[in-house]
């Protein structure tokens, strides 16, 4: 390992700047890749470890990922001033795009196409999200419990319709818990 | 924003949205399933066509999934509606990653968060597995809906085509089957 450069910081209005860049143009996921490409090696405003660190944290914390992880990315570079920057950056002006969206398709309301066209985008995404399922099921460890972990979420949250909250936080603390213990006896 | 909304339909929004904030693992697709049932079923917030309509506008739009929950706001209770959603389903995971951000420089704690990754990891999947079934369900066009979404699960598992363009293909796809007058 070379030793990482200094990374220079950015100033507020830079960084708001590239996360709004980021937000706007990024649709239906891969934004962690675009945010590495950012921070890391085109500004070199971190280094790749620090980049990745926070990587694994907001993936594994509750919450949108790319939220999460520009919260990450701004406290490291400018304290609670970066990590307010992230926040507002990454959500306010997606937040508006998506209002004037919904404004133009309401307009268009009065004609059948609108909600056909509508149902035909909803397919498709459904279809996204079943990729994202999948993969996030292969992910999964190939052992017993935490394959009845999943299996129950999913029956208790699609078949039964528990409240989420509860279900994630039942399944969450006993599939974690294995998972500590687990670690320990493999160590 | 000039009709002020019911401040018990806020905190309703509010009550709603902000428990879901802590558990969206693995992204805010995994609570898509409890908001249907919450907006649709529980408060009657939105007719079942409307959230499936909702939803699609949300995947076309750009940054997070979750801005979702902003658009359902903005559809029941206008401005305020919008930014008290926003608030709620983004801002408490915001204060725990920012507090982790700042403990992180004092420890690597390393066991207790591979513990919390591969802990969760089969919950996340449970959870995008039955939001993707209840989106299933809910969808109109029957069988054409389930055929596309099918097709599109398998393109995207096994190309890197552009999620956005597979969206505009489901569009076109269906207004086609309109002009045959099949759906």
């Amino acid at each position: 390992m070379s030793t990482p450069e200094t990374p220079s910081a950015p100033s507020c209005s830079q960084l708001f700047w590239v996360f709004t860049r980021i937000a706007l143009t990024s649709f239906g996921g891969g934004l962690s890749g675009w945010l590495l490409r950012e921070f890391v090696q085109n500004r070199k405003w971190m280094t790749q470890e620090e980049f990745l660190n926070g990587l694994s944290i907001s993936q594994a914390l509750p919450g949108v990922n790319v939220k999460n992880m520009a919260v990450w990315i701004g406290y490291r570079l400018l304290g609670w001033r970066g990590a307010i920057i992230g926040f507002v950056g990454i959500i306010v002006p997606p937040a508006i795009v998506i209002v004037l969206l919904e404004a133009v398709f309401s307009s268009l309301s009065g004609y059948p196409l609108t909600h056909v066209a509508l149902t035909g985008a909803a397919a498709a995404a459904v279809g996204l999200s079943l990729s994202m399922g999948i993969t996030a099921a292969r992910a999964v460890p190939r052992n017993a419990i935490p394959m009845i972990i999943m299996a129950g979420t999913f029956v208790a949250v699609a078949i039964l319709h528990w409240p989420l909250f509860w279900v994630v936080l039942v399944a969450g603390f006993v599939s974690v818990a294995y998972a500590y213990v687990k670690g320990r006896v493999d160590e | 924003m000039s009709e002020t909304p019911h401040t018990s339909l806020l905190l309703g929004l509010l009550a709603v949205f902000a428990p879901l904030s802590l558990v969206t693992i693995g992204g805010g697709q995994s609570a898509i399933a409890d908001i249907n049932r919450q907006v649709v079923d529980v408060h009657q917030w939105m007719s079942q066509s409307q959230f499936v309509d909702a939803f699609a506008i949300s995947r076309m739009a750009p940054g997070p999934g979750s801005l979702l929950v902003t658009l359902i706001g903005w559809q029941v209770a206008g401005f305020w509606g919008a930014i008290v959603s926003t608030l709620a389903i983004f801002g408490p995971t915001t204060f725990l990653i920012y507090a982790v951000a700042h403990m992180w420089s004092r420890n690597g704690g390393a066991r207790w968060k591979r513990a919390l990754e591969t802990g969760l990891r089969p919950v996340a999947a449970g959870m995008i597995l039955a939001a993707t079934y209840v989106l299933l369900q809910a969808i109109d066009g029957g069988w054409f809906a389930r055929a596309v979404a099918f097709a599109s699960t398998a393109t995207l598992l096994f190309t890197k085509v552009n999620p956005l363009l597979l969206i505009g293909a489901g569009v076109a796809i269906f207004v086609g089957l309109h002009a045959m007058s099949l759906v």
